[in-house]
């Protein structure tokens, strides 16, 4: 995020001392009005959003005060708990089991060369394939109910976790191996002190790029197959013109992203607490 | 005195040629021994051989008489990148090489953190710590398993002046009450070697190959001060100087 606006191919010693220097003068100062810009971006969006949709067509906008009575009406008659319900339930399926065998694989791949020759190539043009057009296929083989939805859930998150996972795990500094090797340690003792550890930010980060996939997928998994959850949500409402009800599910899953997105920060505080001590070590 | 080390006629290549031509030397029980080199003489791969982490083409080592095969329990070793693990804490990191060896020996550990001096940083991350606050946790590390043999390839050649006497200074103070422990200290600071070392074996390098072995006779205890103050100081530096020299150089300057 820092300093994106200063041009992307700051890269040189200079340029990135000149803009830690600017950083460090940005952080300091009588400056500190700045955090207002955020919710003054959030707050002036929402009013034009409001005062547009206020004064267009009420069959094909809506405005946030709308969506906001929708969401109450709709949580008041309960007709959001049982899609919610099911999107969840496919998220987390999907999402842990890509976890789980991404990591796995991921695993696998970073630590052995073979592993990695073998499975490189197909795994690699999985992952560039716009898998939404395999969904159809996934449909014939498994059918339309939960486990077709489960497995394009996992068919969109776990290569995230995988080939993350992986870099992680091949990033891993030799001589921290050498060291390890040196002060005797076992193989089972070279995973748990050196390799898992130095792997832990790059799963954490694939865990996070496979949270936004997943939910990609959930909702595409419900448009396509038998139509459940979040997904029925907006189909149903959209096709009877009910635009404040159709952004209900659409703001719950934004929700759902920044949540989980922010709920994986603290994991990895909690996990990684050295990267943590970093940013104000010495 | 029996030889505690003895290094046969190692030899050993990488793909871009010869590293280490035929390197024979000993080190005698409790002698501080110090290779000094210039870059490119095989310092580092000379350590890495006895500690058994490289098994070299020709010749071997031997530890007490039995070859070295692997890493062994009766060595530690100190590294010039420090080498911590940065998710573990002073304290894990000093009790690393002991766990390993399956001893929980938690006073030891304490013990070490106080004689470096880290006893109110013992649960801080190596990198809020400095390069020299960091060296002293690699060499507790290595000191707190009991090491017979004690290998330390260059490990204060990253840090700036001041540190780094501070750390020699440490280190003679450390060895000096140590009688049990052996060691060999890598270096391209011919000073530090003339300070560390009972003797000084001088590398040449492409390849490497042992030019002179160098009585230290400076007597212990010793201090990075004193020893830059002896009156036999600048005489012994300079038959160094010239031990360092190739055979080319040395028909130059003839």
């Amino acid at each position: 995020m820092p300093d994106v606006a200063r041009g992307p191919g700051a890269v040189s010693a200079e340029a990135s001392a000149l803009a830690g220097a600017a950083r460090l003068r940005r952080r300091g100062g009588p400056v500190s009005w700045r955090w207002l810009l955020r919710p003054l971006s959030v707050l002036s969006l929402l009013a034009g959003w409001e005062w547009y949709g206020r004064h267009t067509s009420r069959l094909l906008f809506t405005y946030p005060t709308a969506i906001a009575q929708a969401g109450i009406g709709l949580a008041e008659h309960g007709e959001l708990t049982r899609p919610l319900a099911q999107s969840m339930s496919v998220l987390a399926w999907g999402l842990g089991l890509s976890i789980v065998v991404g990591v796995a694989i991921g695993l696998a791949m970073g630590r052995s060369r073979i592993v990695d020759g073998l499975l490189d190539v197909p795994l690699s043009a999985l992952y560039a394939t716009p898998l939404v057009a395999l969904v159809p296929v996934i449909v014939l083989w498994v059918g339309f109910g939960p486990t077709a939805k489960v497995v394009v859930v996992f068919m969109f998150a776990v290569f995230a976790v995988l080939f993350s996972t992986a870099r992680g795990v091949r990033e891993v500094d030799s001589q921290l191996i050498e060291v390890a090797r040196s002060y005797l340690a076992t193989e089972v003792g070279l995973w748990r002190d050196v390799v898992l550890p130095s792997a832990l930010p790059y799963i954490v980060t694939g865990v996070r790029l496979a949270v936004g996939r997943a939910l990609i997928g959930v909702i595409i998994a419900e448009f396509y197959t038998s139509i459940a959850g979040l997904g029925y949500l907006i189909v149903t409402y959209a096709n009877t013109f009910q635009l404040a009800k159709v952004f209900v599910p659409v703001v719950i899953l934004m929700a759902l992203g920044i949540g989980l997105t922010a709920a994986l920060q603290l994991l990895e505080r909690w996990l990684a607490p050295w990267r943590r001590e970093e940013e104000h070590g010495t | 005195m029996p030889a505690k080390i003895v290094v046969e006629r190692v030899s050993h290549s990488f793909d871009r040629g010869p590293v280490l031509d035929s390197v024979s030397f000993a080190v005698a029980s409790h002698e501080l021994l110090c290779v000094v080199g210039p870059s490119g003489c095989g310092k580092t791969t000379l350590l890495r051989v006895m500690a058994g982490l490289l098994v070299p083409e020709a010749g071997a080592v031997f530890i007490d008489g039995d070859q070295v095969a692997g890493p062994s329990r009766r060595t530690a070793m100190v590294f010039q990148h420090f080498g911590l693990f940065p998710w573990k804490t002073v304290r894990g990191n000093i009790a690393y090489g002991l766990t390993n060896r399956g001893r929980r020996e938690p006073h030891r550990v304490e013990s070490l953190i106080r004689t470096i001096g880290l006893q109110d940083a013992a649960d801080r991350y190596p990198r809020q710590l400095s390069g020299g606050m960091q060296q002293r946790v690699g060499l507790a590390r290595a000191l707190v398993v009991e090491p017979e043999v004690l290998l330390m390839d260059e490990p204060f050649g990253s840090l700036d002046a001041i540190t780094r006497e501070q750390l020699q200074d440490e280190l003679l103070r450390i060895w000096e009450r140590n009688n049990d422990i052996s060691g060999v200290f890598v270096t391209h600071d011919i000073d530090e070697a003339m300070i560390l070392g009972d003797r000084v074996v001088v590398l040449l390098p492409s390849p490497g190959r042992v030019s002179q072995i160098i009585d230290i006779p400076f007597d212990r205890p010793r201090s990075a001060g004193g020893v830059r103050a002896h009156p036999g100081y600048p005489e012994l530096r300079y038959s160094l100087w010239a031990a360092l020299r190739t055979e080319r150089e040395a028909a130059a300057y003839a």
